[in-house]
């Protein structure tokens, strides 16, 4: 399957949440506190496409749809899309740009701090998510440095939870999520391992990359 | 002392006009109503309520944010939660047992409870733990006229109160998000207070079942959550009674809550507020800018450890 005709309409999709939150505002759907839901809305996003984009190999695994792949960092750049408008709503909407609050927020409000530690840590995923930098650094060290996407959304869901005041439902179904796309994945470890330690394992080359910019 | 508007100042100028008309309208119909033999006709009778010099001459918020907007965790713990599930709460029949430390226990129908006192209308400011505000034309009379009904002993140094749990009415009460019944409590020189109010009613109308039906606590210097709602006990106690969000999480809540930009929220910075339909945040003030009246309650407190 040729995934260059399913860009597009992912790409639009991607970007619906945005304009029902836009249109919200704009015909004044989203109840008394229009900021915060944006905030929220925008927040949830961001969140939504991080587990997005974690979901990529493992259904591309068990599927078999190796296209798949090639939507990944689409949908991961949206993620940090969404994190980047929702950070911005509480920068300017929450804050007005107000930099001493800001700086105090960041220190004594725990789930602050966390989310803004998930936004530095995933500023060097995004600036890299270009073939020249995959290129430049290497399939490994690439590999590598976007690995830190799990401790990013381990940050996520930790920052959701800190947020709530009393009823942590929904950053519990995220964990519950988190906690099996993550489990998947170390599933896989400890099969490799075990096939490794049986003998019957025929090693991979060693830079084996997930094939991200290989062409068709 | 209380900031009294000037004593000739005429209701309708506090009152915008578009709510004066629509009472009148509710009037009508409610009288309607209540021939109608639907609602009983006590009902009927929540007027305008007389204005109060402790009314605040800020604008206030649209009836339809006050009643869909709400932190009402029994309903579901989303704001929009109560405004969709609360309709189903019984308020009818209600009675409230005050008991406790008191001489002559009590327990009084709603019924008997409207005709207590006077009702006034109080335009409150309501500041939420959560860093938002709004400004509430409640309908009610002082919580004082209700407690002085069973003349509390020597002993007794706070008043608790229990509010409903109806659990085929009450979504949210099976989720045990919070421990129920819902649990406040105030020191009975705060209770006492005159700016302490029992609500029944809002913009002149009965109170919404969202908003606490048929009766709810009103003390406008704490952080809303000390306001229970659907009140069916009160009890006088001689120790500081356990409140529900402290038990929640005792680091967060203390119980006094009262409004103070100095003392930070883990959660939320508490020096700025947003006025439900504003854009720009307010200044939060020193009790909710009641600091006029309350501040000599706290004299000689650390609030930042009884926070
Ligand atoms: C990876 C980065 C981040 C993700 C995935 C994320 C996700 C979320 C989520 C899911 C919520 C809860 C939404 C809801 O209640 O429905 C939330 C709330 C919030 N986030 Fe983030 N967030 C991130 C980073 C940040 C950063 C960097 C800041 C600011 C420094 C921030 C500030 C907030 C605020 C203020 C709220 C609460 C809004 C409110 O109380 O109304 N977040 N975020």
């Amino acid at each position: 399957m040729n995934p260059a005709w399913l860009k597009p309409p992912v790409f639009i999709a991607s970007l619906l949440p945005l304009a029902w939150y836009l249109w919200g505002v704009q015909a004044d759907t989203l109840g008394a506190n229009p900021i915060e839901a944006v905030t929220r809305g925008l927040g949830t996003w961001a969140l939504n496409f991080l587990l997005i984009t974690l979901t990529i190999t493992p259904l591309r695994k068990y599927s078999g749809w190796a296209w798949l792949v090639r939507l990944r960092r689409m949908l991961g750049l949206f993620a940090f899309f969404y994190v980047v408008l929702h950070l911005t709503t509480y920068l300017w909407l929450d804050q007005f740009f107000d930099w001493m609050a800001i700086a105090k927020d960041i220190l004594k409000r725990p789930f602050i701090t966390v989310g803004m530690t998930a936004f530095f840590l995933l500023l060097p995923l995004a600036l890299t998510s270009n073939n020249a930098a995959l290129r430049k650094l290497g399939g490994r060290r690439w590999q590598k440095l976007h690995r830190s996407v799990y401790v990013i959304a381990m940050l996520a869901v930790l920052h959701y939870f800190w947020m709530v005041k009393a009823d942590a439902t929904k950053p519990l179904i995220y964990a519950v999520l988190l906690f099996m796309l993550l489990g998947v994945r170390i599933l896989w470890r400890i099969q490799e391992r075990r096939r490794q330690q049986a003998g019957s394992y025929s090693p991979k080359p060693p830079q084996r990359v997930i094939p991200l910019t290989v062409k068709r | 002392m209380p900031n009294r508007p000037p004593a000739d100042i005429a209701p309708s100028e506090i009152t915008p006009r578009a709510l004066f008309n629509r009472r009148r309208e509710f009037l009508q119909l409610s009288t309607g109503i209540a021939l109608s033999g639907i609602i009983p006709a006590a009902e009927a009778k929540l007027g305008p309520g007389k204005p109060s010099p402790y009314s605040t001459t800020e604008t206030p918020t649209p009836l339809k944010h006050i009643t869909g907007y709400n932190n009402f965790y029994e309903f579901g713990s989303d704001k929009e939660d109560p405004a969709q599930y609360a309709h189903t709460l019984r308020t009818r029949p209600w009675s409230v047992s005050i008991e406790g430390l008191v001489k002559r226990p009590k327990t009084l129908g709603i019924e008997d409870i409207l005709r207590l006192a006077p009702l006034e209308e109080r335009i409150y400011r309501l500041r939420c733990v959560e860093g938002w505000s709004m400004v509430i034309p409640w309908l009610g009379f002082p919580l004082s006229s209700l407690l002085k009904q069973v003349e509390p002993l020597g002993n007794a140094k706070y008043v608790e109160f229990i509010t409903a749990v109806q659990e085929d009415t009450m979504p949210g009460i099976k989720s045990r998000v919070l421990d129920w019944p819902y649990t406040e409590g105030l020191r009975l020189d705060e209770a006492m207070h005159p700016l302490s109010i029992m609500a029944v009613g809002l913009y002149g109308e009965v109170l919404p079942n969202q908003n606490g039906a048929p009766l709810r606590l009103v003390v406008p210097w704490k952080y809303g959550f000390k306001s229970g709602k659907s009140i069916v006990r009160i009890r006088f106690t001689e120790l500081e009674p356990r409140t529900t969000w402290m038990n929640a999480a005792p680091r967060e809540y203390g119980f006094y809550s009262n409004v103070n930009p100095e003392v930070d929220h883990p959660r939320w910075s508490q020096g700025s507020e947003r006025r439900i339909g504003e854009f720009l945040k307010r200044k939060t003030l020193m009790f909710n800018g009641y600091a006029d009246q309350v501040a000599q309650l706290y004299s000689g407190m650390d609030l930042r450890k009884k926070f």
